[in-house]
């Protein structure tokens, strides 16, 4: 409990010293805005259209199999931690967990989402 | 001598008692003294990596680098601080205001706050928290959702294309990061970096798992989003991605840190692999260990930098297929090989068992290359039946 009240106090230093930053440049830096100076920046073309554009699906996919796998992994610290003392049954169990997620993979592979087409 | 820290924090809290200050508060202004005092030498050296990752790219690329301001330019940040403070402040049209100026902040914040669990010396630290290498990736993320923040808010296209793909990059680096971090996890029967540098008195990690610490380095230098993987800025191609739109202090806060993000990184594969502050002496006078940490973790941010300088950018299809078709699978089998050799060779002596694992991963790492070398050898039969031979060339 002690250990997370210093990790809340460190976050609050650790915001406050960026944010202090940004607040002196506001502070002592000038402030001339205009509309050519304000608009967006594309290479010295004018922007068309809304920014917010469409983006491929593909990324969404590999979200999908991040998703996956990240949780799992999560669920194999307390296995890692006590892997000392357990017996060598328990060590095979998880290898077969790990196993069951490289199936995962392989069924994504084979299936071919992991091409960028 | 043995506990600079302790004994200065005794000496205050007594200080304080003394002046019929309460116990506790005394603890929490002396635990936010110490944090101030942390992150502000975070930030001092900060200013001094500027000055050295612009004195090593130049020397890499043939050139000077800095060398107006001071000796050998040392001054430079300074200057260019100073600089960055006096710049406007611009706020591009349509921009979602509010996440565009939080995003710069919590690029710096999330750096910071790895810093609360670094193990400078045996005495030196900010917490031992027991779920360290949890708390560093979640912290860590904190970083990449800045770097999706900040393109997400500016209104820009390109800004907007670098979010996407720094999105690419770390839900991929990410899996072989986590399942490395796994590895100390299982040697040490521990999370905490306090632990994980103890237990290396003897023998560093990248003698029992040097496999391991390749792929972290590998991983961590994706997570950093920097060359080979800088495919968030390409300068060539988006203009420096998400942070397009910044100006001034907020631009200067992502570069700020992006190097100390770097120098964090090799400070973790000096603690995880390389003994962290192990060293001789070490045991006679613990302050000595924030030295040697000092000089792994440079060597470590060195390196990173000499692979950012020297290998070229590469395409975000190479970047995905490097990832899942082989940094993950390998990453799952050196887990499974250390599981495995470390629960059958516990029972032995401590050179039977590093000799044992340095054999075993000598061993996967044969089997990894000899699989690479067959797949390989098997594409260019297929493109080389498959391309015109010379002779129809010609006609």
């Amino acid at each position: 409990m002690q250990s997370w009240l210093y990790i809340l106090m460190f976050m609050m230093v650790a915001v406050i010293v960026p944010f202090a930053a940004i607040l002196i440049t506001r502070i002592i830096g000038p402030r001339k805005p205009n509309p050519i100076k304000q608009s967006t920046y594309e290479c010295g073309m004018e922007t068309v259209g809304d920014s917010w554009v469409q983006f491929k699906a593909q990324y969404y996919v590999f979200a999908l199999i991040f998703l996956v796998f990240d949780v799992e992994t999560v669920f194999l610290f307390p296995w890692a931690i006590s892997l000392n003392a357990l017996p060598m049954f328990a060590v095979v169990e998880g290898v077969i967990f790990i196993l069951i997620l490289v199936a995962g993979l392989v069924y994504t592979w084979r299936k071919g989402m992991l091409e960028w087409s | 001598m043995q506990d600079p820290v302790g004994n200065l924090y005794n000496w205050l809290m007594g200080l304080l008692v003394s002046w019929g200050v309460d116990q506790a508060v005394s603890n929490i202004l002396l635990t936010f003294v110490g944090i101030v005092v942390l992150i502000v030498l975070a930030m001092v050296l900060d200013v001094f990596l500027v000055w050295i990752e612009r004195k090593v790219v130049a020397r890499f690329q043939d050139r000077l680098g800095p060398n107006r301001i001071g000796p050998w330019g040392i001054f430079q940040p300074f200057a260019d601080i100073i600089k960055l403070l006096i710049k406007e402040d611009t706020t591009p049209n349509g921009a979602d205001v509010f996440v565009f100026n939080l995003a710069p902040i919590l690029s710096l914040a999330s750096v910071l706050l790895l810093w609360a669990v670094l193990p400078f010396a045996e005495v030196v630290f900010g917490v031992d928290l027991n779920v360290a290498l949890l708390y560093i990736v979640a912290a860590g993320t904190i970083g990449t959702l800045s770097i999706i923040m900040a393109g997400w808010s500016s209104n820009n296209k390109f800004a907007l294309v670098g979010a996407y793909r720094m999105v690419a990059n770390m839900i991929s680096y990410e899996i072989p990061m986590v399942v490395i971090l796994l590895i100390p996890a299982i040697l040490t029967s521990s999370m905490s970096m306090l632990t994980i540098s103890q237990a290396q008195n003897k023998y560093w990690f990248v003698l029992v798992v040097p496999l391991a610490a390749l792929v972290f380095l590998i991983s961590a230098i994706a997570e950093l989003g920097r060359s080979p993987f800088d495919l968030n800025e390409g300068e060539s191609e988006i203009v420096s991605g998400f942070h397009i739109e910044y100006s001034g202090m907020k631009f200067g806060l992502f570069y700020a840190g992006e190097l100390l993000h770097a120098f964090t990184f090799g400070a973790f594969i000096s603690i995880l692999f390389f003994g962290g502050y192990n060293g001789p002496g070490v045991a006679q006078m613990p302050i000595l260990g924030v030295f040697y940490f000092i000089i792994k973790a440079m060597i470590g941010y060195w390196i990173i930098m000499w692979v950012k300088y020297t290998v070229p950018r590469i395409r975000i299809d190479h970047m995905l297929y490097f990832n899942w078709k082989f940094l993950v699978p390998f990453s799952i089998a050196i887990l499974v090989m250390t599981a495995v050799m470390h629960k059958l060779l516990s029972g032995y002596d401590t050179p039977v068992y590093v000799a044992g694992m340095l054999v075993a991963n000598l061993i996967l790492g044969w089997i990894t290359v000899e699989i690479l070398r067959a797949q390989a050898r098997k594409k260019r039969q297929t493109d080389n039946s498959s391309a015109p031979s010379v002779v129809e060339l010609a006609h």
